[in-house]
């Protein structure tokens, strides 16, 4: 510390003027341009899911307001807009296939996906970890219809011989295919959650004796427990939209299920399958529509959900 | 509200703007709420050119809201409302229109030391840079000056292209002290700087402190009273968001007090 008398600047602190604080330079402008511009782009956003709502809805309204039965639409299983004389929009059996195979497969991709998260971010090192975590973004990129392909093709077959059952697209074969579909983003999601936990939290435990599981269990997970919550919700937000997969999975069958070897049909597959052969702007057109609002709000529901279920976590 | 020891009349505002401004920093019934709580209540005070303005007090005192408000933090602050008036080299603060320009004038160093993660150098470059200055050779010589001035430039002169963030948390204060050095600031304010040094870097620094007085006003907030008898000029003894008093340091240390509770506080009787 030679230079101790060193001055801090050549200039003297007391000749720069104070008018500076009033200029606004090239710097202050370029900020508020950027400041617009993100506004735009934010604001943009919210206006182009508010556009999709507005042309569901204005598809689908038509029907919801004249002739819909809001009865027969959400309490009656009978699915059959195609009936020239007689035809039944029911839903109920459409939204239990979606129900059924979302909720399976959940069932399959909540643990698989939280003991990689907790495998991957606090038990794998070096390079396990570096090939494992590539491995499962890499899963999670493999195209809807390759899942479906292999339900129809493997699983399908695999399951006829199992359990000795007419036919393997069922409720089953899809819960496994979305499940394992949905699990590497889940994973992905849980072990950003896991690695954001700070280490001096780790530390501080491992200092008390705790083991490692204690720890993990004790202090790791509570700390986590808002991001891998968002990891499950945008799992069952997946298997609610999926619609390829699920269509060549599930046998398409208009049915409420009795058991986990029962074909059914999901609201998205059925939308899918029937819009092209809908006259644009008929009746079955505008009831599809209509299924389309109906997602969107139950989609809208478990986000708002989540949300709250996030914030009460957040407050307690 | 309390006697501000100043040289000059508050009243005389425009006046100072104009001429030699002797003090740097006027406070007048400055009030900092956030949501419906006052963390500080009707505080005013002085600070003068080139003097180590000492702030002591416990938890909750309103000492980091204070720096705050000098800084304009309360634009990116949400819930955060300052009322009254803080001149700042004879300008209000509340009234200005490039609040950056404001802030590239005072540098503050935070409790916990904050490494950015880009290099050493490149921390010490950071604000030189901001200003527009691009030459080599001309930062060299800030980031060496700067390093130095903050004791620090002998331990990291030869990894100036380690990441910042992996130094020590006694070196990133450091560090910490030689970014907001490289600011070239009127006003430097540090706030329980040595909560995370050691007792050896803390002296370093506090001898930096006292060089640096010659050149820029400091105002110093810490909880450690001795650190305030060794450094401030002046110190003013912060309570729950109230001022208490204002004095000379050593009158408060001797006994000289208007409130027996600053007496209690340095004297580490307190309940």
């Amino acid at each position: 510390m030679a230079t101790g008398t060193q001055a801090l600047s050549n200039r003297a602190t007391d000749a720069r003027p104070a008018g500076d604080f009033d200029r606004r330079n090239a710097d202050w402008y370029f900020d508020k341009l950027i400041a617009g511009v993100v506004f735009v782009c934010g604001i943009s956003a919210i206006l182009f899911v508010l556009g999709i709502f507005f042309f569901v809805t204005k598809e689908g309204i038509g029907f919801v307001f004249e002739k819909m039965d809001f009865r027969e639409f959400l309490l009656t299983p009978y699915w059959s807009p195609s009936d020239a004389e007689d035809p039944e929009y029911g839903i109920l059996a459409l939204m239990a296939g979606t129900a059924s195979v979302t909720g399976l497969a959940m069932l399959v991709a909540v643990p698989f996906s939280l003991g990689a998260a907790i495998y991957i971010a606090e038990f794998a090192s070096g390079k396990t970890r570096e090939a494992l975590k590539v491995l499962v973004e890499l899963l999670a990129a493999i195209p809807s219809v390759v899942w479906g392909f292999i339900g129809l093709v493997i699983m399908n077959p695999l399951l006829i011989k199992w359990f000795d059952i007419p036919v393997g697209l069922c409720v089953l074969n899809a819960g496994i295919i979305l499940g394992l579909m949905a699990a590497p983003i889940m994973t992905s999601i849980a072990e950003d959650a896991l690695k954001a936990v700070p280490d001096r939290y780790r530390e501080a435990a491992e200092a008390m004796g705790a083991t490692r599981w204690q720890v993990i269990y004790k202090v790791v997970l509570p700390a986590a427990k808002n991001g891998l919550l968002g990891g499950v919700l945008l799992g069952v937000g997946r298997g609610f939209g999926e619609t390829m997969a699920v269509l060549m999975a599930t046998g398409h069958a208009v049915n409420i299920p009795d058991s986990i070897f029962d074909s059914v049909r999901a609201l998205t597959a059925t939308i899918a399958a029937e819009l092209g052969e809908a006259v644009v702007g008929g009746e079955h057109y505008q009831v599809l529509f209509t299924i389309g609002i109906f997602l969107f709000l139950v989609t809208f529901i478990i986000n708002l959900s989540a949300d709250l279920i996030v914030r009460g976590i957040r407050k307690g | 509200m309390v006697d501000v020891a100043s040289p000059a009349p508050l009243a005389d505002a425009s006046q100072q703007a104009v001429a030699a401004v002797p003090n740097k920093l006027e406070v007048r019934n400055l009030t900092i709420r956030y949501g419906s709580e006052a963390a500080l209540r009707d505080v005013s005070l002085s600070i003068r050119e080139h003097e180590i303005f000492g702030i002591i007090g416990p938890a909750n005192a309103g000492k980091t809201s204070f720096l705050k408000a000098i800084n304009r933090m309360d634009v990116f602050t949400s819930g955060m409302r300052v009322e009254g008036e803080i001149h700042f080299a004879g300008r209000d603060t509340r009234r200005l229109n490039n609040v950056y320009a404001l802030r590239s004038r005072i540098g503050v160093v935070f409790p916990l030391p904050v490494g950015l993660p880009m290099t050493v150098y490149d921390n010490v470059a950071l604000s030189p840079r901001l200003r527009g200055i691009t030459e080599k050779a001309e930062l060299d010589v800030i980031v060496q000056r700067c390093l130095t001035r903050a004791a620090l430039w002998d331990e990291v002169k030869d990894r100036l292209n380690a990441l910042g963030s992996l130094l020590s948390g006694g070196q990133q204060q450091r560090l910490t002290i030689a970014r907001a050095l490289s600011q070239e600031p009127d006003l430097l304010m540090l706030d329980e700087f040595s909560i995370a040094v050691d007792p050896v870097t803390t002296m370093r620094i506090e001898d930096v402190l006292k060089e640096l007085r010659q050149e820029v006003t400091i105002i110093l907030v810490t909880n450690l009273v001795q650190q305030a008898r060794r450094l401030a000029d002046r110190t003013a003894f912060f309570l729950g968001g109230e001022c208490v008093e204002i004095g000379v340091t050593e009158d408060l240390f001797t006994g000289e007090v208007k409130d027996q509770r600053t007496r209690d506080y340095v004297e580490g009787r307190f309940g």
